[in-house]
This record gives structure tokens, sequence and C-alpha cells, in this order.
């Protein structure tokens, strides 16, 4: 009886997930095993070509430096705002929550107006005379990085304070009452203890610019294609569906594997399971 | 007992948050410039790019599409979402583990790979209409927020309460109505907030689901973009971040009345 209440209430839900989300992604996933050239061959074609080898590199790259630039700025003033006193904690946390609300579009747009030809940066480099010609900043990889670090250093922040906050104050008490200065304190109480966390939003970071479309659209154009951009192109652009199907597998195989590798590597090196 | 932080520190704090902010307050110095192209600071102050949205058939209507499908999905979200999270709380030990597997899985799928694999394999193959396939979309990309938000609410949520009223002689559907959604109240609006801002914003669902005629606002915005370098985006930018404001005011609001009430 409760279990057939608990399923009768679940399955609108389940059904719909199931529906809508795990039959298409499996029938995408079929579209890659089912061409003419047998099911290896959408892959093969995949990483035998120079181009795409190239987007998923640039693609990697691309993520690793804003996950390596969002960790190590968001710890940071994560820290500092675990230390601010109460009321500017909660206005610093909202300066945070903003941008997260506001859109992808809206905040990589603002890149927009301040990297472009005439923009704000070029036009204040010129006014200071650091250089008469603009820079060609827009379309570059660098471009990308600025707008993506931009875009998820708050998810970060939000991540990092949760669990910084979480940290007992006797532990940081102990760790100098026993002479440690505070820098070593930093070392190794705090940063160890917010391993897992760092873990989480390394994970939140790498995923989310792996598979970004609309910055990279913007902001990086044809010349600083990524995978996103890539399948999107194939799909609506070219109408090659095989192709954007084996991408799609791509992103998703890469995804998943990921998130299991982290989630494993921070249960080992979650100081307060052991 | 204020611990102190290295100054140097602290600089970084702060230019971190100019870094944060200052790319919106930019936006909006924009949006506001009486100048035909984009410009910081603003050269004269003008409204006139806040009327040249609604001068724009593509945006008018592109704007009522993206507010008929949040409000459309977030709804049909909370109504399935909210019995599921409940399920999930009150029967876990009856159901199978796998399916608070299941309601991971559109957090672990990209956006982008579940919008194309709903264009090619319902849309397309089914010849969905593009309105339903978004509204199927965006239900998809908020379920996850509302099963989430509703079952950390609910974890607080003592049932035998509930149990109290049903032996009572309470049908269910009025102790549903009358002992548990008053006890998740904050949670159903935080839900809903988070799912309707969640759609509102979205690119990677949408942008596989435009036709003739129906796309949604952050679609055309990238659209006009492409042709177009006049302070007409930073003028929308500049409504979705008013829109954000009003959200997060609400919020404080709803639920700082609820705590007034306790």
């Amino acid at each position: 009886m409760k279990r057939f209440a608990g399923w009768t209430l679940a399955s609108p839900a389940t059904l719909v997930i199931i529906a809508f989300l795990v039959l298409p992604v499996l029938a995408t996933f079929w579209t890659t095993l089912t061409t003419p050239g047998g099911p290896l061959e959408p892959y093969l074609a995949f990483f035998g070509s120079g181009f795409r080898r190239t987007v998923l590199w640039r693609t990697i790259q691309v993520s690793l430096a804003t996950t390596a630039i969002a960790l190590v700025v968001g710890f940071l003033t994560a820290y500092v705002i675990s230390r601010a006193p109460r009321w500017l904690k909660s206005i610093l946390i909202i300066a945070a929550v903003f941008p997260l609300l506001t859109g992808v579009v809206v905040r990589s747009f603002a890149w927009l107006i301040i990297l472009g030809r005439n923009g704000i940066l070029n036009n204040f480099l010129i006014s200071i005379g650091v250089t008469d010609e603009p820079f060609a900043m827009l379309y570059t990889q660098g471009a990308v990085i600025t707008a993506m670090v931009y875009l998820f250093v708050p998810l970060m922040i939000l991540t990092l304070a949760g669990v910084l906050e979480s940290i007992p104050d006797d532990l940081i008490q102990a760790s100098a009452s026993l002479g440690a200065t505070p820098a070593a304190t930093f070392r190794q109480v705090i940063l160890p203890l917010s391993v897992p966390g760092l873990i989480v939003g390394a994970v939140l970071v790498f995923t989310g610019s792996f598979t970004s479309y609309a910055t990279p659209q913007l902001l990086g154009g044809e010349s600083v294609m990524m995978m996103g951009t890539l399948m999107y192109q194939q799909a609506m652009v070219t109408f090659d569906w095989v192709s954007a199907s084996t991408i799609a597998m791509v992103m998703v195989v890469i995804t998943i594997a990921i998130v299991l590798a982290m989630t494993r590597l921070a249960r080992r090196l979650n100081p307060m399971a052991v | 007992m204020t611990r102190s932080v290295h100054p140097a520190l602290i600089a970084l704090a702060v230019l971190v948050f100019i870094f944060l902010v200052g790319p919106l307050v930019i936006v909006v110095g924009a949006a506001l410039s009486d100048t035909s192209y984009l410009t910081f600071p603003p050269q004269g102050l003008s409204l006139r790019w806040f009327e040249n949205i609604f001068e724009i058939a593509a945006f008018r209507r592109t704007i009522v599409t993206s507010l008929q499908i949040a409000f459309i999905s977030t709804g049909i979200a909370l109504l399935i979402g909210i019995p599921a999270a409940y399920a999930m709380n009150r029967y876990r030990v009856q159901l199978p583990g796998w399916l608070s597997t299941l309601f991971v899985l559109p957090v672990l799928v990209p956006e982008l790979v579940l919008g194309f694999s709903l264009l090619k394999s319902v849309a397309v193959q089914f010849t969905i209409p593009i309105y339903i396939s978004l509204v199927i979309g965006h239900t998809l990309l908020v379920l996850p927020y509302v099963v989430r938000v509703i079952s950390a609410s609910l974890a607080g949520f003592d049932f035998s309460v509930e149990e109290a009223a049903v032996s009572l002689g309470s049908p269910p559907l009025k102790t549903f109505f009358t002992i548990l959604l008053p006890n998740v109240r904050s949670g159903v609006i935080a839900a809903f907030i988070l799912a309707f801002i969640t759609s509102i914003n979205d690119v990677s669902i949408s942008i596989f689901m435009t036709g003739p005629g129906i796309s949604t606002l952050p679609i055309q915005i990238l659209a006009h973009t492409e042709q177009f370098f006049d302070p007409t985006v930073a003028s929308v930018s500049v409504l979705l971040m008013v829109l954000t404001v009003a959200v997060m005011a609400i919020v404080e609001r709803t639920l700082g009345l609820t705590f007034l009430a306790k």
C-alpha cells in the first residue's frame, strides 16, 4: 500500500524524465551506432579529424584555465567573506548572487561592450597612450576565458563560502593557540578542510565551461570554436545529425567521467570522513 | 573577536567584487546612452533604446513567449516535482534507489545535448510543435531545482504531524493542502523563483527550439547582437536585471512576512 502510494506520487515526474530525457538521449547515442559505416565509424571520424581534435583540445584547455583561475580567485574571496563581519557578509553574498541570477547572455554581452574594437578597454588604453591602434581582443581564447571566469566565479564563491563557514572556529583557535602563524593555519587547517568544497566547485565550473554555448558563440565566434558551438553548427547549420550526435556523446561521456572521478576523489580526500 | 585578514587578501576581494559588479554597471550605462552605438560612460542620457525594444516586433513577441514558457514549465515542474519530492522523502524505504539517481540525471546530461536530443527525437520525429517542445525542454530544465529545493524543505518536516491529521479523520488531499503545503511554503516559493529565473535565462535548450515566429528572449538577444551593435540589447539586459531584482525583493518580502507571522 505504501509502496503503491509512493509510486503513484513519483510516477508523473519519473515518466517525464524517462520519456523526454532518457529515451531521447539514448536515441542520440543510437544514431551514432547505426550508421552505414558501423558503430565505431562516427567516433573514428571525430577523432580522425584534425579540426575536431583541435576543438576538443581547445575546449579542454579553456575549461581547465577557467577552472584554475576561478578556484584561486573564488577561494581567496570566499575566505575573506567568511572572515568579514556579519552585516558585510550578507551584502557580499548578495553581490555574488545577483550576477549568478542574471542570465548568461546578459553577462557575456557585457564583455562584448568591454572588449570590442571600440570597446571600453581599447578606448581606455588609447586614451592613456598605451597603444595607438586598438587591440583585437574579441574572438580570442583570452576573451572567452575572461568571460567564463566572470561567469563562474560567483558560483565558486557561493560553493566555498558555505564550506568555509562550516569549519568550526575552535579548530582555527586551537591551531593558533598551538603556535601556528595565520599562514600556517591557512595552509594546514583551512585548506585541507576545504578540499571537498574545492572539488565540488571545480566540477561545477569545468563541466559548465566544457558544455557552454552562449559565451563561446558571442565572444569566440568562428575563430574560437568550442565543443558546444561546433555541435550547434553541425546540428543546425550543416544539418549533419550523425556528427552532432557524436559530439553530443563525447560531451556526455567526458562530463559523466569527470563527475564520477572527482566524486570518488572528494570522498577519499575528505579529512572529516576519516 | 575578529581575526585579522591579510590586507593583500582584502585588496584582492575588493578587486574581485569590482570585477563582478563592474560589467553590469557598464551594461546599465550603455543602455542609457543617447548614442546609436554601444559606449560607456554614456554620452547624453536617454530612454530611447528602451522604447526601441518595444518597437521591434521580434523583441515584443519573444518577451511574451519567454514569460509564458517560464510560467507554464515552472507550473508543470511544481505540479509533478512536489509529489515526487514528497514520495522520495516519505516513502524512501519503499522506493528503489535508482529513482533518486534518475532525478539527478537532468543535471548530469549537458543542456545542449538535452536540447538537441529533444529536437531530434521528439520534436522532429513526432512533429510536435516548437512551442510544446519548448515547454517540455524547460520543464526538464527546472525539474531538478524543484525536486532538490522541495526535498530540502521536506527534510525538516515531521511526518508524524501529517499522520496525526490523517488518524483524526482528515482526507488525504485536505491534509496535503492544510498540513503539508503550509509547512513547505518557503521551499515552494524558493523553488518557483529559481525555476522561473532559470527558464527565463536559458539558452542551451531554447537554441534548438526556434521556428517560424517562435523564439525566446535570450535567443533573440543573441540574434540581434550578431547583426546590430546598438544599445537595444543593453536595454533589454537592464530589463532582465530589473526583473531579477524584483524577484529577489519578492522573495525577501514573502519569506519575510511569513517569518513575521510566526
